[in-house]
């Protein structure tokens, strides 16, 4: 353990002396840091490959005793029980109206107030964004009683509204929106100001197109939110046909207790959007991780 | 679209007369206007999401309400039955237990997988990512993955141990385990953050103050600790205080796993709420508890925030 530490400050080190690093890292190049980063990667990847190897077992031989390493042939039953025994499907196309929608207004809801927050001057302003900025501190657990409550009034409950409504604007995303825009050279729109420009043509044809970055970002933010959300959904919808993928998941527990390769398929298919979404777009990603981390 | 226009001139309005030209004040009336469209609609939305639940729990916190009869004002008796409540208690002491056991491990496991990550070797790519995919796995799913990979009769952890001759655990089944297994899991998925978060600052550390140190014989587990971490202080607080945010709140993966149990061991505090306020209905009770929860998490903040501060200026 204590050379592992030893060699700790060298990272540091690798990064300040970019020029001689050069050839200590090909010297390098079988560091001793792949001794121990190698078993923490496969085990942080273990969870995975088991719920992908599960998926293709059979059945039986999951819950065995005592259960082998490696499934002993490939099926794709519990695929096939998944998708004919379960309204999986539909769950599915929930989760990707919810997500879709809550991306889709975040996108527009967001960029419009932290764009007016940013470089509008008018009466209020500062007051809305520090009640904005306050809700920040508010926990969700002490909203969900009394949304529950005005959710029943307004007759949301239990229908796929009520998993869509709380994810229309973030307060996390208007934050975001709005320290984008402040980081923008006010010279843009000033410019377009004066080419007659009103203040919504100045925001759709000059600022918006600028601000992507961002906007990708309040994007992966919003989607990672609104699809893995399941406290909410949890207590908002009783109703199968309204379930989300993750309330659908979280119930295989109790409803088809011993068919691992069931249950498995069906987190393969809940989790392998944002696992291969992830693949792709792993800087987009990590950049909204370093934000939604820096915002307190 | 009409309603938050007007909505906005009406709450835009400045009180008094202006003493401007009339076409200065109508200007300003038009920029106040064109401001709040803008703001409007997604400010409605979250203040009226937020803020005004959050008075209502206030106010129902001083209420008996069952959600169909008439609610009672009761005072502050929910306040004090929470603290006869032996459940209530044994919740606190599981939620406790847990961020004890959660926070530190969290911020050492960031601190350490970031500084194993911060350098240019081979299949860097390859360990970034599956150290950080994990981040995109859902309480619903990891709770499942928990309950297969930890499962005492056929899970992977248990064969190991069997192949291992070592002996079998109970884990999600065993009163003091199943707390343990829930960090487990819960590291696993949040280690990214926590992992992201420091490489970043590894990154912002000077490096001549690096050079300085091993100039002046600095080994480098000293560099490490003399020069590196305690420029890594303000992110530490940031990060201890987020995590112990997240620790105090967790629901999700007690819901998917083992559902408070066995024998209540992993009841936390929003589970308690969420027994009290969706399974017996006490509306009341369960806002009392809520406040109690939130009032909790600013004074642990504000303590942290002090307490670094103080140590701070001392260092200085």
């Amino acid at each position: 353990m204590s050379t592992v530490f030893d060699d700790v400050a060298g990272s540091s080190l690798e990064v300040a002396a970019e020029v001689n690093s050069q050839r200590r890292r090909r010297r390098r190049s079988l560091s001793a840091w792949h001794f121990v980063l190698f078993p923490i990667a496969v085990l942080f990847l273990i969870p995975f490959l088991q719920m992908a190897m599960a998926s293709f077992s059979p059945a039986k031989e999951l819950v065995a005793f005592p259960p082998p390493f490696i499934p002993t042939h490939f099926t794709l039953d519990g695929y096939i029980k998944l998708f004919g025994q379960t309204d999986i499907l539909l769950w599915l196309g929930n989760t990707v109206i919810v997500s879709g929608t809550a991306i889709i207004s975040n996108l527009v809801l967001c960029s419009l107030a932290g764009y007016g927050f940013a470089r509008l001057k008018f009466a209020g302003r500062n007051f809305g964004f520090m009640m904005i900025l306050a809700t920040i501190m508010i926990p969700t657990q002490l909203l969900m009683i009394p949304t529950y409550i005005l959710f029943s009034y307004l007759g949301l409950l239990n229908g796929l509204g009520a998993a869509i409504v709380p994810w229309l604007a973030t307060a996390f995303g208007i934050f975001l929106m709005r320290q984008f825009f402040l980081s923008l050279p006010a010279e843009l729109e000033e410019a377009g100001a004066i080419d007659g420009c009103n203040r919504w043509q100045v925001f759709f044809r000059i600022v918006l197109p600028l601000a992507r970055p961002a906007l990708a970002t309040l994007a992966i933010f919003t989607l990672l939110s609104a699809w893995n959300d399941l406290v909410w959904p949890l207590i908002a919808i009783n109703n199968q046909q309204s379930f989300t993928l993750q309330l659908g998941i979280a119930n295989f527990q109790g409803a088809h207790q011993t068919d691992w390769s069931l249950i498995m398929a069906g987190n393969v298919v809940a989790t392998l959007p944002l696992i291969l979404f992830f693949l792709f777009a792993q800087r987009q990603f990590i950049a909204t991780m370093t934000f939604s981390g820096l915002k307190g | 679209m009409a309603v938050t226009i007007a909505d906005a001139a009406h709450g835009g309005r400045r009180p008094g007369p202006t003493r401007t030209r009339r076409t200065g004040r109508l200007d300003r009336i038009k920029a106040t206007l064109t401001g709040w469209s803008f703001v409007a609609p997604a400010t409605v939305i979250i203040l009226g999401l937020s803020i005004f639940p959050a008075v209502w729990a206030f106010v129902l916190s001083f209420q008996s309400w069952d959600g169909f009869s008439q609610a009672t004002f009761v005072g502050v008796s929910n306040y004090t039955q929470l603290v006869s409540d032996d459940d209530f208690w044994n919740a606190v002491l599981n939620t406790v237990g847990y961020t004890v056991l959660f926070v530190p491990a969290s911020v050492l496991l960031g601190l350490f997988l970031a500084v194993a990550l911060n350098r240019r070797i081979r299949f860097m790519g390859f360990y970034r990512t599956a150290i950080f995919v994990p981040f995109v796995a859902s309480a619903a799913s990891t709770g499942i993955l928990s309950t297969y990979l930890f499962s005492p009769q056929f899970g992977l952890v248990n064969n190991v141990l069997r192949v291992l001759h070592l002996p079998q655990q109970g884990w999600l089944d065993d009163p003091h385990q199943a707390m343990l297994v829930i960090a487990i899991m819960s590291l696993w998925g949040s280690a990214a953050f926590t992992t992201v978060i420091y490489l970043a600052a590894l990154q912002d550390v000077p490096s001549d103050l690096i050079e300085a140190a091993r100039i002046d014989g600095a080994s480098r587990w000293q560099t490490f600790w003399r020069v590196v971490w305690p420029q890594l202080a303000p992110v530490t607080v940031f990060v201890a205080i987020w995590q112990t945010i997240q620790a105090v709140q967790l629901f999700d993966l007690v819901y998917t796993t083992t559902r408070g149990g066995p024998l209540d061991a992993t009841k936390t505090i929003v589970y308690f709420l969420y027994e009290k306020a969706f399974r017996s209905l006490q509306f009341g009770y369960g806002s009392a508890a809520a406040y109690v929860l939130f009032a909790a998490t600013l004074l642990i903040t504000i303590a942290v925030v002090v307490y670094s501060r103080r140590k701070g200026s001392e260092a200085i």
